[in-house]
């Protein structure tokens, strides 16, 4: 059952000289118990996505397409409905725990927000509440913990918090975006072990651009270039037999596979070539592709935004 | 080249520096020449301080410093500057270590004004050579750091410190803030300028796939202390500290499904 279904999602920055196309007709559907990660690097597109989905773009992006939730599209609610959806139905982790949490605010109140302001639960059950959450973090003095203040933790515990507060309202989907970027390899691991737990039979809609977390949590991945989407599958057909020549390069130039760069660089968003935007760093591009724009050409289970499967 | 001998330092802080944090504990450590060492530890582990320590950017508390047999802590302020432009540093974050009120150019002659190694007119050669080297459009030489990418500004970085044709350079986490397919190119860049001008590298990093890839031996540093030291190969292969184990049983996990990947990718280069 499709839970979220972005149609022809495309945001555009407009800035006094130039328009900065972010995100170019996207579509993504997200079914309940999904886990999908999409991948890429920065700038293509992915955060602004998330932030979509959302609703928390800033006024001046031009959004365009439809986010299905229930009977509603998100891009068309109104702000008062989406406040009762923003942290209840749809929660996120955002990216930099340090800035995300509000620093003169205990974390124990920062847990309770969403519960009181949605009414969930009363204060005093909220109390509970969160002593549970701390605890299925892993803290082991969730009481003491719930009184102090974000600067008091570090990196991973302030991550912690950050799942507890996206999870307090038993959200029906997670948009987590980079949940461990800027953490030590073994805090690292712990805290996605933690979310791979806690999200075993939620719905989880992952931004990444590290594909050992993609692969760990979740069981389909969207690998996006240039603000589209240029190839989908399920995580172990797509890692094991990559298709889209970015993918392949992608794979190619981890340390451990030898590091062997993609030439060249992401084409500017203010500049986005006719043809394919992968083209001018492709080792594999013929004539067509820097005259026409590759669509989404299904092979089998998978999508793949090149001629070579044409 | 390099020689640090039980080199320890200590932070301090609080009321009569009563709170002490040991950076790093009786550190010895040597580099030949034209060796690549990968110093790899995670963060607050003491590599940053060690790399400093290595250029004396940063005082020991106790211990020496050898570059080419000269004890640098021994060194007056004016004779340290004289051995400056013979040992680099590479920053991590690009963002933080160009001036942002500098172009391109200005900022890579600037050593080259301020060591006044050629003449106005050569300068400008040597420019155009190194923009090459890093491999950077000439036209990018006019922009100022904003207007360029991060690996760009990592490929200037780099550009800089080979301007004075150093002999050591130190790289802390040079591709810590840079995207998986830059990352490539400019550790790519590093290692190739590494072996044709046969500097001597000290390249710090957490990542231990990436030290893999980059340096021949290997230090691994735990709460200022080095737990295992060994060639790349060795270290890897048949770790011996309970740390290092860990470390790379950690790296070889998320190894499992790459090594499906490997098989996969189309044979090039």
């Amino acid at each position: 059952m499709t839970l979220v279904r972005i149609e022809g999602l495309g945001v555009r920055f407009s800035t006094r000289s130039e328009c900065v196309q972010a995100v170019d007709t996207v579509d993504l559907d997200i079914a309940r118990g999904d886990h999908i990660a999409l991948i890429g690097e920065s700038g293509c597109g992915k955060t602004v996505l998330g932030m979509a989905v959302m609703g928390l773009l800033p006024k001046n992006a031009w959004i365009t397409g439809a986010v299905r939730y229930r009977d509603q599209d998100l891009l068309k609610a109104a702000e008062p409905d989406l406040q009762r959806i923003r942290g209840k139905e749809i929660a996120m982790i955002m990216q930099n725990s340090a800035l995300s949490l509000n620093p003169v605010k205990k974390v124990g109140d920062q847990i309770a927000e969403p519960l009181l302001i949605h009414h969930v639960l009363a204060e005093k059950a909220a109390h509970d509440e969160i002593v549970r959450l701390l605890t299925a973090m892993g803290f082991d003095e969730p009481e003491r913990a719930a009184g102090r203040y974000p600067h008091e933790f570090s990196g991973g515990m302030r991550e912690r918090i950050l799942v507890a507060v996206a999870l307090a309202c038993k959200p029906d989907i997670v948009i987590a975006d980079e949940p461990t970027s800027g953490l030590d390899a073994g805090v690292k691991s712990r805290i996605l072990a933690l979310i791979k737990q806690q999200m075993a039979d939620r719905t989880l809609f992952l931004i990444t651009h590290d594909m050992g977390t993609a692969h760990y949590l979740c069981t389909q991945i969207a690998v996006m270039y240039a603000g589209e989407i240029v190839e989908t599958g399920r995580t172990h057909d797509l890692l094991s037999l990559p298709m889209h020549p970015y993918t392949q390069g992608l794979l190619a130039s981890l340390p451990s596979a030898g590091l062997h760069p993609i030439p060249g660089m992401s084409p500017s968003p203010t500049h986005l070539p006719g043809g394919c935007r992968f083209c001018a760093r492709c080792p594999a591009s013929i004539e067509r592709c820097s005259r026409e724009h590759p669509p989404l050409i299904s092979t089998g289970e998978r999508l793949v935004r090149c001629f070579l499967y044409d | 080249m390099i020689e640090l001998d039980k080199v320890t330092k200590v932070y301090t802080k609080g009321f009569l520096h009563r709170q002490k944090t040991v950076a790093a504990d009786n550190v010895s450590l040597r580099i030949k020449k034209g060796e690549s060492l990968g110093l790899v530890g995670e963060s607050g582990s003491g590599k940053t301080t060690l790399g400093r320590i290595a250029l004396r950017l940063i005082e020991p508390t106790s211990g020496t410093v050898r570059f080419d047999g000269i004890d640098l802590t021994a060194l007056s302020r004016s004779k340290l500057r004289q051995i400056r432009p013979r040992m680099q540093i590479i920053f991590q974050d690009p963002d933080t270590s160009l001036d942002p009120r500098m172009t391109v150019r200005e900022c890579i002659a600037e050593p080259m004004k301020i060591w006044d190694l050629c003449s106005p007119h050569e300068r400008e050669d040597r420019i155009g050579e190194l923009l090459e080297t890093v491999g950077l459009q000439p036209d990018l030489a006019g922009r100022y750091p904003f207007e360029i990418s991060g690996g760009q500004k990592q490929r200037v970085a780099l550009a800089r410190v080979l301007a004075l044709n150093p002999e050591f350079i130190v790289a802390d986490e040079p591709t810590a803030a840079l995207d998986l397919s830059v990352q490539a190119q400019v550790l790519n860049l590093l290692k190739t300028v590494q072996k044709k001008t046969n500097l001597t590298l000290l390249f710090i990093s957490h990542d231990l796939q990436v030290i893999g890839q980059m340096s021949d031996t290997i230090a691994v540093m735990h709460k200022g202390i080095i737990v295992e030291r060994g060639t790349t190969r060795d270290v890897l292969a048949s770790p011996k500290a309970p740390y290092t184990k860990r470390l790379v049983s950690a790296a070889y996990e998320s190894e499992v499904w790459l090594g499906k990947v490997r098989e996969s990718l189309p044979s090039k280069k």
